[in-house]
Parts: structure tokens; sequence; C-alpha cells
């Protein structure tokens, strides 16, 4: 356990490091999130009777969307460990005395937050300085901010967890490249990244939300917002959880088979 | 350009060496422009319009902007990796051949995988000319010819204009992703949804809309006003100043050494 909690550590106080990075990022997400709200609005003044929920739970929800974007991006990996397969480093990481696979684990949960640590803060303030309805605002109560809380902590192992899967599939393709944009294409459009869930028709989203994917950022953000609420919110809570022990077993599974047979490239 | 068409030659052999991972690569590329057209699609499938547009003339408007990006991206992204020449000192390198920079910079990548992207745009394009209602006459050919070439100059000018910032910042600017990538994404929809002061602003500071929404107004028919057609050509003009800027920046370049 101790030495995973050193990974942890020196990941995350060298994620810390790139100050000046997180200062153009936290400006770029700014109108990014800008921008998307006032597309969404041009929507909501055009027909606000079919806005699938209220404009301030957008707002807010495209507030966190940005806030907290390091812990749900799919496309950040960790290009060290594409590399160590490739380049047949993994043989000296084979022989360190501890589990592959926790330790990718713990190191991808420190990047991600170390990232988030740094951006979130002048976010969330900026954001719930502004005028209703285009600030953040608060959830409903504390019952709802503490699902959220439970939510978000599940939907952020899941995703580690698929990105673990991506990273061992670079065992079977060797180049990962391709795998890389294609995995990351499809789960940004089924994860509610590219437009928020409840926006698809009704029909999608029910297959949407029984995906892996969905229980990744959407769920989370919706409790917050107060778009699922009650028991749909606990009966999501349990789709994340079924989905997170799943890709679990399923991501130590393939890296056993393999390592069974792991071929180490070069010399 | 008989040497132009020699390092092209060189780039696509030696991508084309890692076959699979090549055609993943535009597999992919494709995806996440089909991605961005069933954002759209669905959006429309709930709102029928936006602000007066119809899905088939924004259709028309998001395959003029990728089109021009992925254009520009494949020719003139080699300006994305300037900052990286700028501190490993291979800049120096470039500067002691007999050749132009821009020249050097742009030969040094061109990524043939962003054809996906092209394709995705070609194939919208070519589903959006018929089915959204305008009348192709010969002012209207024009003005989508027109909006293209107007966009790739602006495309090429941020490029140009990336790289001429980063001679003094020395890191990249994520920040400029916002102008390329941001237009990209958020071009899709005709500008003016965004409100007054957006629209004033990709006028008169960065002239995305005078490519993108002025000439595509009088293309589906909102405006009369001829002269609308025209404005893509101050885009041409706009790589002027970036082109200054980077010439200025080249003047005043201090090598980072090694």
């Amino acid at each position: 356990m101790k030495q995973y909690f050193s990974f942890f550590r020196i990941r995350f106080i060298a994620g810390l490091q790139y100050r000046a990075a997180a200062w153009a990022g936290v400006v770029t997400q700014f109108a990014w999130g800008f921008l998307s709200i006032l597309m969404y609005r041009a929507f909501y003044q055009s027909g606000a009777e079919n806005f699938p929920m209220e404009f301030s739970q957008l707002t807010t929800y495209i507030w966190l969307q940005q806030a907290l974007l390091a812990m749900f991006m799919i496309w950040l990996f960790d290009n060290d460990i594409f590399d160590s397969i490739t380049s047949g480093n993994i043989a000296y990481e084979l022989c360190r005395p501890c589990d592959l696979y926790n330790m990718w684990f713990v190191k991808n949960v420190a990047t991600r937050l170390s990232n988030v640590l740094l951006r979130c803060l002048p976010i969330f303030i900026v954001a719930a300085c502004l005028p209703y309805p285009y600030n953040i605002s608060l959830p409903a109560d504390w019952a709802c901010g503490a699902l959220f809380f439970v939510s978000l902590i599940a939907g952020f192992f899941l995703q580690v967890s698929i990105s673990m899967v991506i990273y061992i599939s670079a065992f079977y393709t060797v180049s990962p490249a391709g795998m890389k944009i294609l995995s990351v294409t499809l789960m940004e459009f089924l994860s509610g990244a590219v437009i928020p869930i409840p926006f698809f028709p009704d029909a999608v989203q029910t297959i949407f939300n029984l995906l892996p994917f969905a229980s990744m950022q959407s769920t989370p953000f919706l409790i917050y917002t107060g778009y699922t609420s009650g028991a749909d919110a606990l009966a999501a809570i349990g789709v994340q959880l079924f989905w997170l022990v799943v890709i679990y077993v399923s991501g130590r599974l393939l890296i056993k088979h393999a390592l069974k047979k792991v071929v180490v490239q070069g010399g | 350009m008989k040497l132009y068409f020699k390092y092209i030659g060189i780039l696509l052999k030696s991508q084309m060496q890692y076959k699979a991972s090549f055609f993943m690569t535009i597999l992919g590329q494709f995806l996440v422009s089909f991605t961005a057209f069933f954002g759209i699609y669905f959006m429309f499938d709930r709102f029928n319009q936006v602000d007066g547009y119809t899905f088939s003339e924004v259709l028309i408007c998001f395959a003029a902007v990728l089109l021009s990006f992925s254009v520009a991206e494949c020719f003139f992204r080699g300006f994305d990796t300037f900052p990286k020449l700028i501190k490993s000192g291979g800049l120096d390198r470039i500067l002691l051949r007999p050749r132009g920079v821009i020249f050097q910079v742009l030969t040094s990548t061109i990524e043939f995988s962003r054809a996906g992207r092209f394709l995705q745009a070609a194939i919208t394009l070519c589903y959006a000319i018929p089915t959204c209602g305008v009348v192709w006459t010969f002012d209207k050919i024009a003005t989508l010819i027109l909006m293209i070439a107007g966009g790739i100059s602006v495309y090429l000018a941020l490029f140009v204009l990336y790289a001429g910032i980063s001679f003094f910042t020395i890191e990249g600017l994520e920040f400029m992703n916002v102008f390329t990538d941001g237009t990209r994404e958020f071009g899709k929809y005709p500008l003016s949804i965004y409100g007054k002061g957006v629209l004033g602003f990709f006028t008169y500071v960065i002239p995305v809309a005078l490519f993108q929404y002025y000439p595509f107004l009088y293309l589906v028919g909102k405006t009369e006003r001829l002269w609308y057609i025209f404005l893509p050509l101050i885009c041409a003009v706009f790589i002027l100043p970036c082109y200054a800027f980077f010439a200025f920046g080249l003047s005043r370049y201090k090598s980072t050494g090694s």
C-alpha cells in the first residue's frame, strides 16, 4: 500500500508544477464554456419549450464540465505508459515488486487530480460570480450534494478504469495512435461531452444511459444540477457501480492475459 | 515548387510506413467530425431551427468551415510544432539553409491523416448543396468558393500568428486554440447566434465572421447585399499583419542555445 501512496504523491506533486500551463488552460476553458453557453442560449431562445432542462441547470452543467475537465478528459493519457509498452521498457516495470495495474491506476488518478486541483478553483469562483442564469449554482440540498459526491467518485474511477483498458489494448495493437483516436471519439460522443445526454432523443438516451460511458461525467453532473434526483439518482449510481466493477474486473483479466504472453520489443 | 512536391512525397512515404495506424487515424478523424455532425443533427431534431436557420443551412456553414480548416490544417499545421522548433534550437538549423523559413516550416510536417476530416467535410458539403434549398446560380457558387478560400487564409494567418507569438513566449499558447479549434467547433453554427459581442469580435479582431457569416447570409438568401460575397477577400489581407508579426518576431529572434 505504501509504495502506491508514494507513486501517488510523486505524480501529484509533479502535476502541480505546471502552473503557467494551468492558467492558460483555465482561460481557454473559460472561453470554451462561455461560447457553449451562448450557443445553448440561442437554441433556448429559438424553442424554450423543447429545452429538456432549465437553462440555469444547463449552465451549471457546462461550468462543472469545464471546471472538472481534467478529471473526465478522455484524451488525457499517460504517454509514458504507451511508450513503455511500444518501446519494451515494460520489462523494467515488470521487475518492480508491485502490481502493474494498481501502479498505473494510481498514477493516472494522481495526474488527473493534480490537474483538476489547479484548474477548478478559478473557474468555480468566476462562474459563481456571474449573473443568473449564466452562473453555476449550488446543489439544491445536502442530500443532492452528497449523492453528487458519491457519484463523482464512482464516475472518476470508472473513467480511469476505462483508460486502463485502452492502455492495455496497446499490448495487442503495438501502435496505439489509431486506437486512441477511435476510442476517444466514440466515448466523447457517448458520454455526453459533445452535447449533454438530455438533449438526445428519448430512445437514444435510454441506450446511452445503459452504456458505461454515460456513467462517467454525465451522471454526477446531472445529479448536481438536480436533473436526476431521488430514486432515479440512486438507480444511476447503481448503474455506475455496476460498470465500475465490470470494467475494473475486465481490465484486470485483460492485463493478466496480456502479460502471460507479453512480447518485449527491442533488446 | 518542385522541391515542395519532393518534400510532400517523402512525408507521404514516411507516414505510410505505419499503415494500420495511418488508416485508423484517418477513420478516427472522420468519426470526430461525424460526431460533430450528429451533434448538430440531434440538436435540430429537438429544436428544428436556431435563430431562424434550418438544419441544411447550418450544414452548409458547418461544411464550409470544416473544409477550410481541414485544408489549412493538412498543409499549414507545420506551424503548430514551431514552438518546439524554437525550444529545441532546431530553428537555428533551418535559418542556415538557403531556403525561406516559412517554406521549410511548411514542409516539415504535412498531416495526411487529416484527410479523414477533409473527407467528412466534403461529404457533408455534397449532402448539403442539393438539400439546402439554395438555387445554385453563378453568384452563389462563387460565394461558396470564396467562403472556403477565405477560411483557408484565415486559418493559415492564425497558424502564422501562433508561430510569431511563440518567438516571445517560447511556449506554445493554449489560448490560441480558442481561435483555431474553437472557431472550427463553434463555427458550425452561424456566428450571429452567439450574440452581438462575439460576432463583433470575430468580425473586427479575428475575421472569422467575414468568411463564415456574412457571405453565408447572402448564400442562403437572408440578405440581398451583393458586396457580402467579397468580404472573404479581406480574410486574405489578414495574413499580412500576421506575417508582419512573424517577421518581426524572427528579426528579434534569439536562439535558445544548444
